[in-house]
């Protein structure tokens, strides 16, 4: 199968009107059922009470921040390699969702935290590294707005993405490497989940609706940022004319 | 539903993600709009793409 085919700005443009609706439907079903299923059905858990609610939104927004760094360096990646404009597009229209998931990451984290274990913050591995991961995806929009020629400002966002990428592996195990406060992986890890299936379920439905939510929000976001660019080649062109 | 004594803090992270999750919509739309807005003015202004225009006669379409 011929991707490049698939990777052209025009077929993207005419593909992603017809799934986006769908995407669109699909997400805000999910969201609704999930959100169903994490306040009214899942049983309070026995150490935590009803702070464990908190988990459903938290999660999934933690797993989304390090999967959309991954869409991001995968994308910076193709960028490099095949020079082409769309996975440019992709990555830099990945970026300011990422910042949002990681954000909420954050502050829910906080949120529990501050219940579970007595403190809003603390400098340990896993809330430092996804600190730092939200100041990578900050730092990574700074640069796309920094640099006038979109060209220059993916290719120096490519290079920035892809040096930060060294961050997802310390996320993901730094419960285990260092002594954290951060409890240790509890959903995927070998050997299956600790959790128990009654607030598994809500927390899977309520994954898939967030990563439901990126794809809808990352192909709108792509969609506009295209039609930037086309403004600003006018406008170039224009300029050349006068 | 009772939330007990966490009630605040459950709420509060709620409110925050939809928020987050609204800004982040709100973001989209508004983007779309603007870039919309944006290639329809240029196109009344006749600026369009080279390849949007008009051949002149005896140019052939590329294959």
């Amino acid at each position: 199968m011929d991707l490049h085919r698939f990777a052209n700005p025009a077929r993207f443009m005419r593909l992603s009107a017809a799934i986006l609706p769908w995407c669109g439907a699909a997400t805000a079903t999910l969201i609704a059922v999930g959100l169903y299923l994490a306040l009214f059905v899942a049983p309070p858990d026995y150490q935590q009470g009803e702070a464990v609610r908190i988990m459903y939104v938290h999660v999934p927004a933690a797993a989304m921040s390090s999967v959309v760094y991954g869409v991001l360096a995968l994308a910076s990646a193709i960028a490099i390699i095949w020079r082409h404009p769309l996975a440019d597009i992709a990555a830099q229209s990945a970026a300011p969702i990422g910042a949002a998931f990681t954000l909420l990451c954050l502050v829910t984290g906080s949120l529990w935290g501050v219940k579970m274990w007595g403190t809003w913050w603390v400098w340990d591995a896993r809330l430092t590294s996804v600190l730092v991961l939200f100041l990578m995806y900050l730092g990574l929009i700074a640069l796309w707005r920094t640099i006038d020629d979109p060209a220059r400002a993916g290719r120096a966002a490519a290079i920035l993405t892809l040096v930060g990428a060294v961050n997802l592996p310390v996320i993901r195990f730094s419960v285990d490497w260092w002594n954290t406060l951060h409890q240790p992986a509890s959903v995927f890890r070998m050997g299956g989940p600790t959790i128990d299936v009654s607030l598994l379920i809500p927390l899977f439905v309520m994954g898939i609706a967030f990563t439901l939510l990126f794809l809808t929000l990352h192909l709108a976001a792509m969609r506009n940022e295209i039609m930037r660019r086309r403004v600003r080649t006018l406008l170039l062109t224009q300029a050349e004319r006068a | 539903m009772d939330l007990g004594p966490h009630a605040g803090f459950i709420i509060a992270a709620y409110v925050t993600a939809i928020a987050v999750v609204g800004l982040l919509i709100a973001w989209v739309v508004g983007d779309y709009f603007a870039q919309k807005r944006a290639l329809a003015d240029l196109e009344r202004r006749g600026i369009t793409r080279r390849s949007a225009e008009p051949r002149p006669s005896g140019v052939k379409e590329p294959a």
